[in-house]
């Protein structure tokens, strides 16, 4: 940091300036962008642009509802939502009407009452009820309606209407029979997901909600139709008849699986993870998660660590805690500290990781990095290495460039995110691999030459320039290369001469893939100097959940510890098993791609002997002859605080401070020749990224069904 | 098509009666109608005796000075609209020179467009398609002036998927306006841009309501959209749009040639004009047929029907206006005028006057059972009370057909109707439920007389 103080202080003003444009951005808006309307007597202000049942939602009266959703176009076809507004001869749907200034609106009328009646009956005649047997029962929009409106005896004495269910993948199971034709699911997958696999085939009462042939539903966040399903037509397959909802406790907590950090709700039952929810944040996801955060729990009950383990003659063999560290030490005493290294995973949580930092550079090591390549990364500063813009910021983009990054397999949500910008005028340009990111993007070039191209005075660089707000996205791929100065140093030219950072908007953004990455970043877990200089290999390796370590970061001889969850390539390898929790079993600090601190917390007890990853690096500390002073949680954490002051701001984005490029001069060899291989994406395989998701049997369901996605027309094929 | 445009009848209602009052003549109210003579026909071929081509087109008088009437521009065309009294031919009888003068008057940037509404699928009707078979310059003109009158840069005639002559006809006649120059850039001379194409769909009648009509257009599944935002506002490719019906826009040039006080001549006060009506059923002579608003039922049966089959006194009922509206008794039907306000009156409507002649014979259970199983299978299935309404309906009058059925089931029957009425996206339920209506207000006795007949012969079987 000290070569950088002057220009710290040059930029300050302007730093502070931008967070204050910020801060103007999110006000509410002024008085004449409101509307007065009467509700029930009640006079309530809403903004211009608000239908009738966000009037009424904001007078606090509660308007049933099955097909409108807020984040979804307005289909106005279930008709449950009908109000009586004056003037007008008919109930109307107040989710399709304009709330307009001076509305007069009734909700608990008698005819309001007896038209929904209505409509509560004709959705009756052809549903099953068969709620006993319904997953969706207890949480049924439906059934929870139906006390209201419904009737206590049917008047239908006719046949019922039955559907073929329907093959949607091994996530979604169907019950069509239960559809209520809602097309919340098709708006979804059209709007939101990109991907236009669902539809209507069918009038009137044979209509039915399905793909036509006999398809997959091809989206990373299929599983979101599952709560938006106001029946239970979609349920979780996984999941299908292991609980009752209520039986479930439920935790607030974050996700992992990507380095979004959405955020969750973990349901369990007793031992057992149920269920993974999304949780609403604005901020951060909304209220969707990808397939991934959903269903990869089922991973927790498999391929578990769950005693120490030490390797003897046999193999790994099951060992007590003391032996296991009284090993490690018999290991660690035949090494200087320089001769270790620590190697964190892609789901190692802060706590831990600044615990084994202090550990190790009290052992006298200095040689910390993270999996995949990023020893060498300079991370002085942050806003060299974050998602700046935040990803709010992407609904106020007016330009999106992507270099060397697939969003929709790196963060879907995300990628849901930049879809919807995309939808709503903002042109979206790509640098890189061609990927179908589900909306069109302009393919700007492959490689690093077309990086330089594009800065020298194109057409682009204009547009880039003229836009108010720009984005570049740079993937998490890009930083994993090996000529990464080079395409870095021709992106920050990019960078500068687009003016993507401009006074109140910092447009560069590094999209991350891994949930522990930024936090390792943050607390500097990174080889210090003499470790970067030194090629001598080390003598004992210390893989913090690392799985997808380079091959070179872990040389054949050293002495190797797995502390993880886990049984995965790291365990395989090790000569000692430390058992760790998983992120669902644990108290852990997840930094994600913007910078946002946020938490897990323990939803089950851990499995077997495993402990938290803090505990132990604290535990072996003690056994190394290098005691650290935390003995709690609290201790870790304001250990963390003092590492990374913003760490302590939890669920807030420290918006850090943009020096003016000065971080570009001081990064790496900035004269390296780049490569010409097009600049890719770090993930090719969606469903199995980490140990968890890689010992999912549903993940490996849905790797295989996405190799074929139309099973009638393999099954053709076949026959032919 | 009695679907089109019903939504906004009611909100404009006020503004009608206030801009017709101005227009009234101060002579004395006719009171007898009906009885049209040749000269006074508009549709002069619509028998298709004569060619229905350019040639005999032009010796009808079809493209006689158009170039006159589009120079006299868009506000003098929606004006004599307004003061000729014509409302709709469609079926819901909006005041046409009112909607067309809701079309912007200044473009934003997005152009305006025209479509024709030729679906016509409701039951009985039969008059579009005489229209378009034999006189197709009629419509291509009244598409140009029509289009002139609302800006349209350009307009679609949407039409039915079965009509196969109809269609052809109708492109032959646009193409032989291109060929003189009529149609496209400097249509007629006038220096008007116009240009004019041709569209058809597969069949589905609720392609004739406006908004699917533009869904469908646009290549979507014909399914009506949310009413706000209207066409005029938000129509075909999000662009403003007025949907009108063929009879309506065939009718337009000939209504500028002779004047609006020609046109509103014809008819009772708000019912101005001449119609083409449709009798079919259980008549002598089914015939489609051009009259004067306002006739009297019985005298157009009788004059140009060839009569009931069996004479007057062998009428059950007649459903004056296409399947959609509620049938009328025979005592109703005696001095019941053939016009919007009268039949509304009746609890009926004119919709498209289309007059389905039902004798003695017929069985209306049976009759109203098939209309419910029409609209079963028309209904888009985007809405619930629909959807699952007109199934239920049509399971219910299969029953009641063979009187299967509990006497409070009627009663039942007629709360579901008034359960899917009005609560719609579109008009298809009300038309569902009308005719059931009609029928239960008018034939419950014969009803209950089934189901009672049923129940004895199921015990004297038990017994």
């Amino acid at each position: 940091m000290q070569r950088y103080r002057g220009a710290l202080a040059r930029l300050q003003a302007v730093g502070l300036q931008s967070a204050r444009g910020m801060a103007a951005a999110a006000q509410p808006a002024p008085a004449e962008d409101l509307i007065e309307v009467t509700v029930d007597g009640q006079k309530v202000s809403v903004p211009k642009g608000s239908n009738v049942l966000q009037a009424c939602d904001a007078a606090g009266k509660d308007i049933p509802r099955f097909c409108y959703h807020q984040r979804l176009s307005i289909a106005g076809n279930c008709r449950m939502c009908l109000v009586e507004v004056e003037k007008s001869p008919k109930p109307v749907a107040s989710c399709a009407m304009p709330a307009g200034p001076g509305m007069v609106i009734k909700t608990d009328t008698p005819l309001v009452k007896k038209a929904r009646e209505g409509v509560m009956e004709f959705l009756l005649i052809n549903h099953p009820l068969d709620c006993p047997i319904c997953d969706q029962g207890g949480e049924c929009d439906l059934q929870d309606q139906s006390m209201v409106f419904g009737s206590d005896r049917g008047r239908f004495t006719e046949v019922k209407r039955a559907v073929a269910d329907k093959n949607l993948g091994p996530l979604v199971k169907t019950v069509m029979t239960r559809c209520i034709h809602c097309t919340r699911c098709i708006r979804f997958a059209k709007e939101i997901a990109g991907t236009d696999d669902l539809g209507i085939t069918g009038r009137g009462r044979d209509a039915e909600v399905g793909t036509y042939v006999e398809k997959l539903m091809t989206s990373e966040l299929s599983g979101n139709v599952i709560d938006l399903c106001p029946v239970g037509a979609l349920t979780s397959k996984p999941a299908a008849f292991t609980y009752r909802n209520w039986e479930l406790k439920t935790t607030e907590s974050v996700d992992t699986s990507d380095a979004m950090g959405a955020n969750i709700r973990v349901d369990t039952r007793g031992m057992e993870v149920i269920r993974v929810v999304p949780r609403l944040n604005e901020d951060v996801n909304q209220e969707w998660i990808s397939d991934k955060a959903r269903f990869q729990y089922d991973a927790l009950r498999y391929q578990r660590l769950n005693v120490p383990l030490v390797r003897g003659e046999k193999g790994l063999q099951q060992a007590s805690w003391p032996e296991a560290f009284a090993a490690i030490a018999r290991a660690a005493s035949k090494v200087q500290g320089h001769e270790m290294r620590a190697v964190a995973g892609r789901l190692a949580d802060a706590e831990s990781m600044v615990l084994l930092k202090d550990l190790m550079n009290r052992l006298g090591c200095g040689d910390l990095r993270s999996e995949a390549g990023f020893a060498d990364l300079d991370a002085d500063t942050r806003s060299s290495y974050v998602f700046n813009s935040t990803i709010a910021g992407v609904d106020q983009a007016d330009a999106i460039l992507l270099v060397g990054c697939n969003p929709r397999l790196e963060a879907p949500v995300l990628n849901a995110r930049i879809r919807a910008a995309n939808l709503a005028g903002v042109p979206v340009a790509a640098v890189g691999e061609q990927y179908d990111l589900t909306y069109p993007v302009e393919h700007l070039g492959a490689n690093g030459d077309a990086l330089d191209k594009l800065a020298k005075n194109s057409d682009y660089m204009k547009r880039l320039k003229g836009a108010q707000r720009p984005m570049v996205i740079v993937g998490a791929g890009v930083l994993q290369r090996a000529d990464r100065d080079a395409v870095l140093a021709k992106v920050a030219k990019l960078v500068e001469k687009g003016e993507v950072v401009r006074e109140g908007w910092n447009g560069f953004n590094v999209l991350h893939d891994a949930a522990s990455r930024v936090a390792a970043l943050d607390l500097g877990f990174l080889p210090s100097a003499r470790a970067r200089a030194s090629k001598a290999a080390p003598k004992l390796v210390y893989l913090l959940g690392a799985d997808d370590y380079s091959e070179a970061d872990v040389p054949p001889t050293a002495f190797v510890v797995y502390q993880g969850h886990h049984g995965d390539r790291g365990a395989a390898r090790a000569d000692v098993v430390l058992p760790a929790t998983a992120y669902t079993e644990k108290y852990g600090t997840y930094v994600n791609f913007e910078g946002r601190p946020q938490s897990t917390k323990p939803a089950v007890a851990s499995v077997g002997d495993a402990r938290d990853d803090w505990k132990i690096v604290r535990a072996l500390s003690e056994v190394l002859g290098a005691p650290l002073p935390y003995n709690s949680l609290d201790d870790a954490r304001r250990r963390l605080a003092d590492v990374a002051p913003h760490l302590a701001r939890r669920d807030a984005v420290e918006a850090p401070l943009w020096l003016a490029g000065e971080q570009w001069k001081a990064a790496g060899d900035r004269k390296a020749a780049a490569d010409a291989a097009p600049l890719a994406s770090a993930i090719a395989n969606f469903y199995q990224t980490d140990a968890i998701s890689r010992a999912s049997k549903v993940m490996a369901k849905c790797v295989r069904a996405r190799q074929n996605p139309i099973p009638g027309l393999h099954a053709a094929s076949v026959g032919n | 098509m009695a679907l089109q445009a019903a939504g906004r009848k009611g909100v404009q209602s006020q503004l009608l009666s206030t801009c017709l009052r101005a227009y009234s003549t101060a002579a004395a109210e006719r009171t007898s109608f009906g009885g049209l003579q040749d000269k006074d026909r508009i549709f002069t071929n619509i028998y298709g005796r004569h060619d229905p081509f350019i040639k005999g087109a032009e010796k009808r008088g079809d493209w006689y000075r158009t170039k006159d009437i589009v120079q006299k521009g868009s506000d003098w065309i929606v004006d004599q609209m307004k003061k000729s009294g014509l409302r709709g031919r469609g079926g819901a009888g909006f005041p046409s020179g009112l909607k067309w003068s809701f079309m912007p008057k200044v473009s934003d940037g997005r152009p305006s467009y025209l479509v024709v509404n030729g679906d016509e699928s409701e039951p009985g009707t039969c008059k579009d398609r005489e229209i378009m078979r034999h006189e197709p310059h009629k419509l291509v003109e009244g598409c140009l002036i029509a289009g002139v009158g609302m800006r349209a840069r350009a307009g679609y005639i949407y039409i039915r998927g079965e009509f196969v002559n109809e269609r052809k006809a109708v492109m032959r006649a646009i193409d032989e306006a291109y060929a003189k120059g009529y149609l496209g850039k400097n249509a007629c001379g006038s220096g008007y841009d116009f240009d004019l194409n041709v569209h058809w769909g597969a069949g589905a009648y609720i392609c004739g309501e406006e908004t699917a009509l533009i869904e469908s257009l646009e290549g979507k599944q014909g399914k009506p959209r949310l009413k706000p935002p209207f066409p005029a506002n938000v129509g075909l490719y999000g662009c403003p749009t007025t949907v009108t019906n063929v009879e309506t826009v065939a009718v337009s040039p000939t209504i500028l040639r002779r004047g609006p006080e020609w046109f509103s001549s014809f008819g009772r006060k708000n019912n101005h004009g001449t119609k083409l009506f449709a009798i079919s059923g259980h008549v002598n002579r089914p015939v489609t047929v051009e009259e004067e608003m306002s006739i009297p039922l019985r005298e157009l049966i009788e004059r140009h029907a060839g009569g009931v089959r069996g004479g007057w006194d062998n009428l059950l009922a007649i459903i004056p206006g296409g399947s959609s509206v509620p049938l009328l008794p025979r005592s109703q039907c005696d001095d019941v005028l053939m016009d919007f306000d009268a039949l509304k009156e009746r609890q009926s409507g004119l919709g498209t006057a289309a007059v389905m002649v039902m004798d003695k014979s017929t069985d209306p259970i049976e009759a109203i059972a098939r209309l419910s199983y029409f609209y079963k299978h028309e209904s888009c299935g985007q809405c619930t009370p629909c959807r699952e309404g007109t199934g239920w309906l049509y399971d219910i009058m299969t029953r009641m057909k063979k009187g299967d059925a509990r006497l409070e089931e009627i009663d039942m029957l007629w709360e579901i109707t008034k359960q899917i009425e009005g609560h719609t996206i579109c008009a298809l339920g009300d038309a569902a439920a009308w005719p059931v209506q009609g029928l239960i207000r008018h034939f419950r006795p014969l009803m209950e007389q089934r189901i009672e007949q049923a129940s004895e012969e199921l015990e004297r079987i038990a017994a």
